[in-house]
């Protein structure tokens, strides 16, 4: 089991902020992310944006602030738990939480700091029958670890960077890329667009365009994909050991709708004080929390944190007391 | 030239909402709703970068702005560029000209 003082669920900017804020007061930071990479949303949807409003820089691109706020954090060696969704909550003996995820990973805690921004980012699914069946016989929607497709025929379906570079770097792995787009040009950068075009003249991707998956077929495992082109009817079947479709990501809250937190909507209720929710323990902090007045926006994340840390303080040392320290006068020391 | 127009908005359940928009304070479509109280997911915030402000343009005949790359593969990725007048309320910016349209909110908004 992972121990740790306040284990954050959501490791976007404001999680990572949180890690920097506990650790000036002594605390250690452990992370959670149904992502299989730091930085929320920034990393995910934008991070060749540039953002204008974090005070201090003019202008910043949302992926450098994501390593800014990395590096910030690294003095106070925070834990991460990637790729995995926070699905349970109870409570121990001691007083602590105990929180799984969807792999069975286990965490316990003091404090429990919410910072989840939209909601955990589920993968778009396209609408084919059996779909659902194959999942985990097959069918995969995020990569974790390309080895298991080494030798292995494989349909990747989607138009954005995601389908372009997974095809890319697979195509040295498997024994057979496919890759398939509704439509003729694709989203992703140039020269990932560029490699892609290169690898299917040298036979190396089979790239069909205007084209998708309309079915796919099997017995425990997937066997074979449908594949129909767009303008016509007729339809090639292939065999497959592997169909990746990656048409992105929509956040959704999940089970921390069932955490018996007071919500509104899709937001959990906090009290500004020090965004605290109505279980004692448990803080949210950021876009995924709403008050009266509330913003979503970066820095007021940022503030929030902040101040939920000290009141994360007083809950696990009741005795202490906390002398705001400037870091200009005590600066950063690390553990 | 007015620098109020009229949106005609209906909801997920069927509900018409008579919406009222300035023109002259850089708004698009998704933050007219947004600021007449209709509930539009609208995750990336404008950035044309996901489809939870999808809505169907119902009006015929209106000076849209032409859809960019990046909205027409932002529709399909999300399987609903195929659907009649389906656009990305964001990328609509309200216009004088936009006064009376009609437009239908897409489930994605909900999502």
């Amino acid at each position: 089991m992972i121990e740790t003082d306040i284990l954050i669920i959501g490791a976007g900017p404001c999680g990572l902020f949180t890690v920097f804020e506990a650790g000036l007061i002594k605390l250690k930071c452990h992370l959670i992310d149904s992502l299989p990479q730091p930085g929320g949303q920034l990393t995910e949807i934008y991070p060749k944006k540039p953002i204008y409003d974090i005070p201090g820089f003019p202008s910043i691109l949302a992926g450098d602030l994501v390593t800014n706020l990395m590096e910030q954090a690294a003095p106070f060696h925070p834990g991460f738990t990637l790729g995995e969704r926070a699905e349970t909550i109870e409570k121990l003996q001691d007083g602590r939480f105990k929180v799984t995820t969807n792999r069975g990973t286990e965490h316990a805690a003091h404090v429990i700091a919410i910072a989840g921004g939209l909601g955990c980012f589920e993968p778009r699914k396209p609408e084919l029958e059996n779909l659902e069946k194959f999942e985990d016989c097959g069918v995969d929607y995020i990569i974790r670890d390309p080895e298991k497709y080494r030798n292995k025929k494989v349909v990747i379906a989607g138009g954005g960077d995601s389908a372009l570079d997974w095809s890319i770097f697979l195509a040295d792995v498997a024994s057979e890329v496919t890759l398939v787009h509704r439509r003729q040009a694709f989203r992703g950068a140039l020269d990932s667009v560029d490699k892609v075009h290169k690898l299917a003249e040298e036979g190396k991707i089979n790239l069909m365009v205007n084209a998708e998956v309309s079915g796919i077929d099997g017995d425990d495992q997937i066997k074979t994909a449908s594949i129909t082109p767009k303008n016509d009817r007729s339809q090639i079947v292939k065999e497959i050991d592997y169909f990746i479709p990656l048409f992105g990501l929509s956040p959704k809250l999940g089970p921390i709708r069932d955490w018996g937190l007071n919500l509104n909507k899709e937001s959990i209720t906090v009290d500004t004080t020090d965004y605290s929710t109505n279980v004692p323990g448990i803080y949210a902090i950021g876009d995924i929390n709403d008050y009266p007045g509330k913003l979503r926006l970066i820095l007021c994340g940022f503030h929030e944190a902040t101040l939920m840390v000290q009141s994360a303080y007083h809950r696990i040392y009741p005795e202490k007391r906390l002398v705001l320290k400037y870091t200009t006068v005590s600066g950063v020391n690390g553990f | 030239m007015k620098d109020t127009i009229t949106i005609y908005v209906t909801d997920l359940n069927g509900a018409e909402h008579i919406i009222h928009a300035p023109t002259d304070m850089n708004l698009n479509l998704m933050e007219a709703m947004r600021v007449n109280g209709l509930s539009v997911k609208a995750t990336c915030g404008g950035m044309a970068l996901c489809a939870t402000c999808n809505v169907v343009i119902e009006s015929r005949d209106y000076p849209l702005p032409e859809m960019s790359e990046e909205e027409e593969a932002m529709l399909d990725e999300a399987f609903v560029l195929d659907i009649e007048g389906s656009r990305l309320s964001c990328q609509i910016p309200i216009k004088p000209e936009l006064d009376g349209l009609r437009v239908k909110m897409g489930e994605l908004t909900a999502d």
